[in-house]
C-alpha cells in the first residue's frame, strides 16, 4: 500500500483501474475483448501481478471468477455492452444465490453516436436487467470521480458478497471511435 | 469411432451408470481434492456418493461446471480439482475447453458423463448424440490427453492417471439413462459456504 500511495495519481481511466484493481488484491482478470478496453488489458497482461487471459465467452468468464473466489483468488471480468447482455441466467443462477462478490467491468457501446444499430438495442437491456435483478451498478463518467466510484464498489461488493457493474461510458473513455 | 447406431462413440465404450462411476470417482479422492458437480443429475450423484465438504453443487448456469473449476484449480494450484459435467451441459459452453487447453492447468481433470440426451428435462436427444465426438472435440481444443473410458476399470486406470497428471484432460464415459441416485439439499448459501470451508478459504465457525 505504501507504495502505491508514493506513486504519482494516475490521470488516466485505464490505469485508474488498473491500480485499484491491484489494491484490492484482484489479481485474476479475465475479459471477452472490447476495443476500447485494449489498453486496459494490455497494461494488465505486461503487469505480473495479474493472471489475465481471455475466455470464449462472459459466461464462462464468470464461472472461472466464482469459481477463483471460492479457492480464495479474487476476480474481475472485462466485457462489453453485447456480452453483458449474454448473462442474465448465470447472474441469477450462480452469483446472486451463491453470493459471490463478481466484479464486472463493463465498456459502454451502443450510446453517444453508435451506429451499430444491434448495439443500441442490446445497449438498452443492460440497465433494466441490472435493476431487476437488483445488482449494483454505477455508470464511471468523470475522471474525477472515478477512483472513489472503482474502489468503494470493489469494496463494497466484497463485503456485502454481492456482484457490482462498473459501466465505463463513452464519456470517460472515448468511447469507441466511429467512421465519419 | 465407428458405430453403426452411434458414429462418434467408440464400439468398445461399454455404456456404465453415472453413480457407480461417480462412487468410483469418490473412492479414488485421498487428498482433500475439489468436486464441481454440474447442474442436474451429475450434482445428484455426487452428493448421493457422499458428501464431502470439498463438493460444489451446482443449481443452475448450466455449462459452467468446468470455468468454476478452472477457476478454484487456478486459485488453488496444488490442490486436484475435478469437475463433473453432463454431456448436454458441455455443449453448451464449448468454447471453456480453449480456454482450459490455453491455460493448462495442471491440477484439473474434466469428466464428461455422456448419455446423448438432456435425462433431466425429459430425455430429449442432444444435438451431439448421433453426431459429435467429445472427446474427439476435447483434443481438437488443445487437450490432447483426453479419452474415452472403456469400461470401468478403465474409467478406474483414467482416473488414477489424471490424478497425478501435469496437464489438464478430459475423460469422457458414456452412460446409462438410470435417474440419480440422491437429490443434493439446494441451498446455495450453505453449499458455497460449506465449499470454502472445506477449501481452506473459511474456517468454520
Amino acid at each position: 500500500m505504501a507504495a502505491a500511495e508514493n506513486r504519482p495519481k494516475p490521470q488516466v481511466w485505464h490505469e485508474i483501474l488498473h491500480h485499484t484493481l491491484k489494491q484490492h488484491d484482484i489479481k485474476l482478470v479475465t475479459y471477452v475483448p472490447d476495443r476500447v478496453l485494449t489498453t486496459l488489458i494490455t497494461s494488465i497482461h505486461a503487469d505480473p501481478f495479474f493472471t489475465a487471459f481471455p475466455a470464449a465467452r462472459e459466461e464462462e468468464a464468470v464461472g472461472i471468477v466464482s469459481g477463483a473466489w471460492m479457492g480464495g483468488l479474487r476476480g474481475a471480468v472485462l466485457m462489453q455492452t453485447s456480452g453483458f447482455a449474454t448473462l442474465a441466467n448465470t447472474l441469477a443462477s450462480l452469483v446472486l444465490p451463491y453470493q459471490i462478490p463478481l466484479i464486472m467491468v463493463v465498456s459502454e457501446r451502443g450510446t453517444l453516436g453508435e451506429f451499430n444499430y444491434g448495439q443500441t438495442l442490446v445497449c438498452r437491456t443492460m440497465r433494466p436487467v441490472l435493476e431487476s435483478l437488483a445488482i449494483e451498478h454505477h455508470t464511471a463518467t468523470r475522471l474525477d470521480e472515478f477512483e472513489f466510484i472503482v474502489d468503494r464498489s470493489i469494496r463494497q461488493a466484497v463485503a456485502t458478497q454481492a456482484p457490482v457493474a462498473l459501466i465505463l461510458s463513452p464519456l470517460l473513455t472515448g468511447g469507441k471511435v466511429f467512421a465519419a | 469411432m465407428t458405430n453403426a447406431t452411434s458414429p462418434t462413440r467408440s464400439a468398445n465404450t461399454k455404456v456404465m451408470n453415472r453413480f457407480d462411476l461417480t462412487t468410483r470417482l469418490v473412492a479414488k479422492l485421498k487428498h482433500d481434492e475439489a468436486v464441481v458437480g454440474g447442474i442436474g443429475n451429475t450434482n445428484f450423484d455426487l452428493w448421493a456418493a457422499g458428501h464431502r465438504p470439498q463438493n460444489f453443487y451446482m443449481l443452475g448456469s448450466m455449462g459452467l461446471a468446468f470455468p468454476i473449476a478452472l477457476g478454484v484449480a487456478l486459485a488453488q494450484p496444488t490442490r486436484r480439482v475435478i469437475a463433473l459435467e453432463g454431456d448436454g451441459s458441455l455443449l453448451m459452453q464449448l468454447g471453456c475447453l480453449s480456454t482450459i487447453a490455453m491455460l493448462a492447468p495442471a491440477n484439473l481433470t474434466l469428466i464428461v458423463m455422456d448419455n446423448g440426451i438432456y435425462q433431466i428435462t425429459g430425455a430429449q436427444p442432444t444435438p451431439a448424440a448421433t453426431t459429435t465426438d467429445i472427446v474427439a472435440v476435447a483434443q481438437g481444443c488443445g487437450l490432447a490427453q483426453s479419452a474415452w473410458a472403456a469400461d470401468e476399470d478403465d474409467f478406474d486406470r483414467l482416473i488414477h492417471d489424471a490424478l497425478s497428471a501435469t496437464t489438464p484432460r478430459l475423460i469422457a464415459a458414456r452412460i446409462d439413462d438410470k435417474p440419480a441416485a440422491g437429490t443434493t439439499p439446494r441451498d446455495p448459501v450453505q453449499i458455497r459456504e460449506r465449499f470454502m470451508v472445506g477449501l481452506g478459504v473459511r474456517s468454520a465457525h
